[in-house]
């Protein structure tokens, strides 16, 4: 059995678990935060993504072990005072999910797509940096529009994040 | 998942002391392999040594025209090493566009050629640069290291630290992608050597995993140009066949991939 | 319409929940001692089970209980139903294998379940799952129904001779036969219609609860219809009665069709919590969603499409051969029928329609409905042939269309359907304008400098939705009737609840339902609920497939709101001492027209419930419930152009354009209506261009059992889409709506394939157009 710590959206979590216990079970099992999905086995649907240490990781694809010590930032970590983070308020201004299910993963990726390429995307990056993250109800038509319109509103900002 | 140990290496002196201990333990680098692979059941270690912690196998460095690259260098910091792009522009390329941008934070150079999977792009690029594989016992050249479809000259233990390459004078890779996986279908790196020699390595494509053609190469180095592969042929019958793609389309696309991994180095 | 009101463009309700990882769906629920199930499948496709071995798996830690087949048939669980009857053209009932929830004797399929392990955790049950030892005997395999039709194939049931379920006719055979002998030209092909895996990225789930203190069962699921699923858990599975039984489906995060059936882990999740006496949760993995979710598609089909001399169409004749799998699936049988032959007419007037269909058995998963289920099999056919058509007569595609596109509504076609509405030249126009049609040879001769083959293709569709009239799908074997259900409850400080059986599962009822509401009362969307997906809560409804949410499911809220506002505008009247006639509703008051008199919305309503002054005989309260049944189906239809650029040198195909013009009728929210053509035209783009589902003929394995070998569209596949709107409203319904789920995946298969084939000048292309056999296609064009 391991025992684990780590920062959670802020707040210093531990517990126990079996050493092949994953991150995203650890997160939904023992921490309850049922925010990051499963969408498969392969490590290609990109529904667990979550912030490891400020970058953004698949939590079905690294041991809870791993992430001992670690800072994590959970889809429910990302709204900072009943203020929706920038790109969940674009997510739902350009009708970016329809089931739901994929979109925590999805808005883990855009952050920090959006923090690593300093708010300077295009339809093609966005695409290209979406390939980790599958959707089967929008047809990404949306979901582009959204991370576009929430880089050019964060801009400068998220160009200070990314440096 | 089957039941595992896990432990966390902070030297490589440490790492190998854990590592042999037991037979059925296995390196656990990024990861991005070796989880979806245990969590199929289809790999069973009895014991993971984490080597993530480990800071002498990190980091980029470049001495010179050498270029070293610690084995637990995620691939996102090869894609985005200014040191690499100029030093080696095609290396830094394959790195930017291996798996995803959560696999490039987490899987690693080491990882990857250790595992040495026939689609993973590393092997290609390494062989194509005839970069040396620096272990915790001794260096390999990348012609003796890949040994065949996920398998290397690692002997059991030995623990890969890092990278060295000397910059070429001109290099490029081409990948074209399974649909599904995203694994190379084909890539092909190539490389112009400050000797005038030239490399030219083939994953995704070989049924034996990555493999240097030598038709090209020699062709390459009369005339380090796309038109040069012209009257090159591919042999298809040491290529893979799959549902995705037939020996036969994965001959063409070792060409079509050379020629424009030729463009790219310009 | 106001802000908020019908055709607004409403940001959804239920986002908020969405995007701070706040909703629920089955894997999200615990409940107090629950425990996991893991199930032992079969590894072959095609097995005898000689014996069953769990003494060691039953000692591994953990374990709480192996259960099997035999133990299900002790407490009499019945057989898996299919839920639409079909008659061979002789007259015989359709030759139904058995499907058991837990196999007993034999496996027909890779997956098929035969144990079910729980155990305190997930990998425990896994883990005990592999050290159970079952002795098989495998048997023959046949995956291809081509293969299985014919003598000394493998044989999966005694019930059904060459595996054949049934052959099936409709039209007339002999005047299409004659309509080709007199024809000018007759165009032929041999078209597949390749077998997908729906993958809604949710995989399915389920939770049983067995209360042993008062005999009643609950079970979390992730279904698009849990009141069919509590309807047939009952009445046909036996597992629990309806009044002892609630079905609760959460969020649910994608259905796509396959998460209508109620499958082996459903029935066995919930069985299993009272056999063990612990609440049992199952969650798929990807693999077995690939492995147990029903498939799609799957057809085999020769045309001969006739034309006389002016290239009218005269006659269509259409042979079919349909894998259902290894078992019927709950509506597989409508699906290739009713549901695919009716459509072969087209958006075209075409006299003479013959379509023989039979269906088959073959060592692979169940196929069922999956997006468009039927009708993007019977447009592929329609479309494919009406280009092909145009290429060998040397006319334009669009000129081909306009000769024969039917102009005068309503419309009789020769297979059932009678077109109610429609405007097919708008829509054409519409989308060759957008897609600068008259602009493409010159694009072409661009792309050509740069080495590239551009193509253009379109696609005029049309479909049927909200499956109805429930007496005419009844007389044609359905075992269901097809209407919907609602009740309006109007709180007494005011606040709306609407219980509707529709259910949403990414559709954005919870915003498009209320929208309905906010329009008719002038009411604030935040004070109107949706509430959905319980059977405890919504009394019964059919659900939500075959985009009848919107032409059915709404309808039905219609009913209820005029029943609701009839009883709100007497109230009203009573208070205010006016005439009933005079009072109308806006902006949240009752008002007497042509006064300035009012009551406030919530006051009517506090009224209703204080009862201290109502009209002589009205009830207290107010709440409507009603049903509706719709007098017809509905035909959205429309026109979509794709324009590829293929890279000869690797066969890979770009989509450089993508335009979609629809007429969905009247419609409630534009947002929703444009997202749900882009996820229809994604799906299509997916068949036709990167999903192909890949057996092992000898071994029947799947070999594309995951997201390595299975290709899901993704963002850099597909371009960004264009999409327009045409209206003739539906005059069957009373919002003039008429269904927009399904659209996107019926009518792009087509216009992708036709430009891909005019690109590379070659006819002869199999879907999905991988790069491999563009690449093999063009080389042989050459």
């Amino acid at each position: 059995m391991a025992n684990v710590s780590m920062t959670v959206n802020g707040r210093s979590v531990s517990g126990q678990c079996e050493d092949r216990t994953l991150l995203v079970q650890f997160i939904r099992e023992n921490l309850g935060l049922t925010g990051t999905h499963v969408g498969c086995d392969t490590s290609q649907c990109g529904a667990c993504v979550v912030h490891v240490d400020g970058k953004a990781v698949k939590s079905c694809t690294m041991l809870a072990a791993q992430a001992d010590g670690s800072e994590v930032v959970t889809i429910e970590g990302l709204a900072s005072g009943g203020e929706l983070h920038p790109v969940q308020a674009a997510f739902r201004e350009h009708h970016g999910l329809q089931c739901g299910f994929c979109t925590p993963g999805m808005i883990m990726s855009a952050v920090d797509m959006i923090e690593r390429h300093g708010g300077q995307l295009d339809e093609k990056t966005v695409r290209a940096e979406l390939e980790g993250n599958i959707c089967r109800c929008t047809g990404y038509h949306n979901i582009v529009k959204a991370v576009l319109d929430a880089a050019s509103k964060m801009g400068d900002g998220a160009k200070v994040a990314a440096e | 998942m089957y039941a595992t140990n896990y432990h966390r290496a902070s030297s490589v002196e440490d790492a190998v002391k854990l590592a042999t201990a037991n037979d059925e333990t296995k390196y656990l680098a990024g990861g991005q392999t070796l989880l979806p692979t245990m969590k199929q059941r289809l790999a069973a270690p009895s014991d993971l040594v984490d080597l993530r912690h480990i800071a002498s196998m990190k980091g980029i460095s470049v001495n010179g025209g050498t270029i070293r690259i610690g084995a637990a260098t995620p691939h996102a910091d090869v894609a985005n090493s200014k040191e690499v792009a100029s030093a080696c522009p095609g290396l830094a390329h394959l790195a930017a566009h291996i798996g995803d941008p959560h696999v490039r934070h987490m899987g690693t150079i080491g990882g990857s050629i250790a595992n040495n999977d026939p689609a993973a792009d590393y092997p290609a690029g390494l062989m194509a640069l005839n970069a040396t594989i620096v272990t915790n016992k001794r260096s390999i050249s990348a012609d003796d290291f890949f040994t065949g479809m996920f398998d290397t000259a690692l002997e059991d233990g030995e623990l890969v630290v890092a990278v060295e390459i000397t910059a070429p004078s001109k290099c490029g890779y081409a990948k074209f992608p399974n649909p599904a996986s995203r694994y190379a279908m084909t890539g092909v790196f190539v490389a112009k050597h400050g000797d005038g020699s030239v490399r030219v390595a083939v994953t995704g494509a070989g049924s034996d995993g990555v493999f240097r053609h030598e038709g090209m190469e020699q062709a390459l180095a009369s005339n380090f140009s796309a038109e040069a592969l012209d009257s090159v042929t591919v042999d298809d019958a040491d290529l893979m066949s799959d549902i995705h793609a037939s020996s036969a389309y994965r001959a063409n696309l070792v060409k079509v991939m050379a020629r424009r991994a030729v463009a790219a180095a310009g | 319409m106001g802000m908020e009101g019908v055709g607004a463009r409403v940001a959804r309700k239920e986002d908020k929940r969405f995007i701070t990882g706040k909703g629920k769906y089955t894997d999200d629920m615990v409940v107090p001692g629950m425990k996991q199930a893991h199930f032992v499948r079969s590894p072959h496709a095609h097995a005898k089970i000689k014996s069953i071995d769990t003494s060691e798996a039953e000692k591994m830690p953990g374990v709480i209980g192996i259960l099997n087949g035999n133990q299900l048939a002790e407490d009499a669980v019945g057989n898996i139903i299919c839920g639409w009857m079909i008659h061979s053209k002789d007259g015989s009932p359709m030759n139904m294998g058995a499907w058991r929830p837990l196999a007993q004797d034999t496996v027909r399929y890779v997956g098929d379940a035969v144990l079910i392990v729980v155990a305190d955790t997930k990998a425990q049950a896994r883990d005990a799952a592999e050290a159970v030892v079952i002795d098989y005997e495998e048997l023959p395999v046949v995956t291809s129904a081509v293969e299985a039709l014919k003598d000394g194939a493998p044989q999966l049931h005694p019930e059904a001779k060459n595996n054949q379920i049934f052959d099936w006719e409709i039209g007339d055979s002999a005047a299409v036969d004659a309509a080709i002998a007199s024809a000018a030209h007759v165009t032929e092909m041999k078209i597949v219609n390749n077998r997908l895996v729906p993958n809604p990225m949710e995989p399915r789930a389920a939770l049983g609860v067995y209360d042993e203190g008062e005999d009643h069962y609950t079970l979390w699921t992730t279904s698009q219809n849990p009141h069919v699923a509590r309807l047939v858990l009952s009445a046909f599975y036996n597992v629990a009665p309806e009044n002892k039984l609630r079905v609760i489906a959460p969020d649910v995060g994608g259905g796509f069709g396959s998460k209508i059936y109620i499958y082996p882990e459903e029935i066995v999740c919930l069985w299993a919590s009272k056999r063990t006496g612990v609440p049992v949760k199952w969650t798929s993995d990807r693999t077995e969603a690939f492995l147990t979710d029903a498939h799609g598609r799957d057809h085999v089909s020769t045309v001969k499409m006739a034309f006389d001399s002016e290239n009218r169409i005269t006659g269509f004749k259409v042979d079919t051969i349909a894998n259902l799998g290894a078992y019927m699936s709950l509506f597989s049988s409508s699906v290739p029928t009713y549901l695919y032959a009716t459509l072969l007419s087209g958006q075209y007037n075409i006299p003479n329609i013959h379509a023989n269909v039979r269906t088959v058995y073959t060592n692979t998963v169940p196929v069922d409905a999956y997006r468009g289920a039927g009708r993007p099999e019977a447009t592929y056919l329609v479309e494919r042939t009406m280009e092909t058509a145009a290429r060998e007569l040397g006319i334009s595609p669009a000129e081909l269309r306009r000769t024969n596109f039917v102009r005068e509504f309503p419309h009789q076609t020769p297979v059932i359907m009678c077109y109610d509405a429609g405007n097919f030249e708008a829509s054409l126009d519409a989308s060759m304008e957008a897609a600068d049609y008259a602009g493409f040879e010159a694009r072409k001769a661009e792309a050509k400098s740069r080495g590239k083959l551009r193509g253009i293709g379109m696609s005029c569709y049309i479909e049927a939705c909200g499956i109805a009239p429930s007496a005419a799908v009844g007389s044609l074997g359905a075992g269901v009737g097809l209407w919907e259900s609602a009740e309006v409850r109007v709180n007494a400080v005011g606040t709306i609840e609407v219980l509707t059986g529709s259910h949403s599962h990414g559709q954005g009822h919870e915003t498009t339902f209320a929208q309905l509401v906010a329009e008719r009362f002038g009411v604030g969307l935040d004070t109107v609920s949706i509430v959905h997906g319980d059977t405890d809560k919504v009394q019964m409804g059919m659900g939500t497939y075959g985009s009848r949410s919107g032409a059915v499911g709404m309808s039905a809220i219609v009913k209820a709101l005029d029943k609701v506002e009839l009883k709100a505008k007497k109230l009203a009247a009573h208070l205010m001492e006016a005439d009933e006639g005079d009072i109308v509703i806006e902006n949240g008051e009752l008002k007497v027209a042509g006064t300035d008199k009012s009551v406030p919305w919530f006051q009517m309503a506090l009224a209703a419930y204080t009862a201290h002054n109502m009209p002589e005989g009205m009830e207290p309260g107010l709440k409507e419930g009603a049903f509706y049944d719709p007098s017809n189906f509905t035909f959205p239809a429309g026109c979509y152009i794709c324009e590829v650029e293929v890279d000869p040198e690797t066969g890979k195909t770009e989509i450089i354009q993508f335009v979609a013009a629809d007429d969905f009728g009247n419609i409630i929210n534009p947002m929703i209506v444009e997202g749900q053509v882009h996820g229809g035209v994604a799906q299509g783009i997916g068949q036709a261009l990167l999903e192909g589902t890949h057996y092992d003929a000898d071994t029947g394995q799947l070999l594309t059992a995951s997201y390595m070998d299975y290709t899901m569209p993704r963002a850099d596949d597909l371009p960004s889409f264009n999409v327009s709107h045409q209206n003739t409203p539906c005059p069957g319904n009373p919002l003039g709506i008429k269904g927009c789920g399904e659209a996107g995946a019926i009518g792009s298969p087509p216009a992708l394939i036709n430009a891909i084939t005019d690109a590379i000048g070659n006819n002869d292309l199999t879907m999905p157009a991988t790069p491999q056999r563009v690449w093999a296609a063009l080389a042989s064009a050459q």
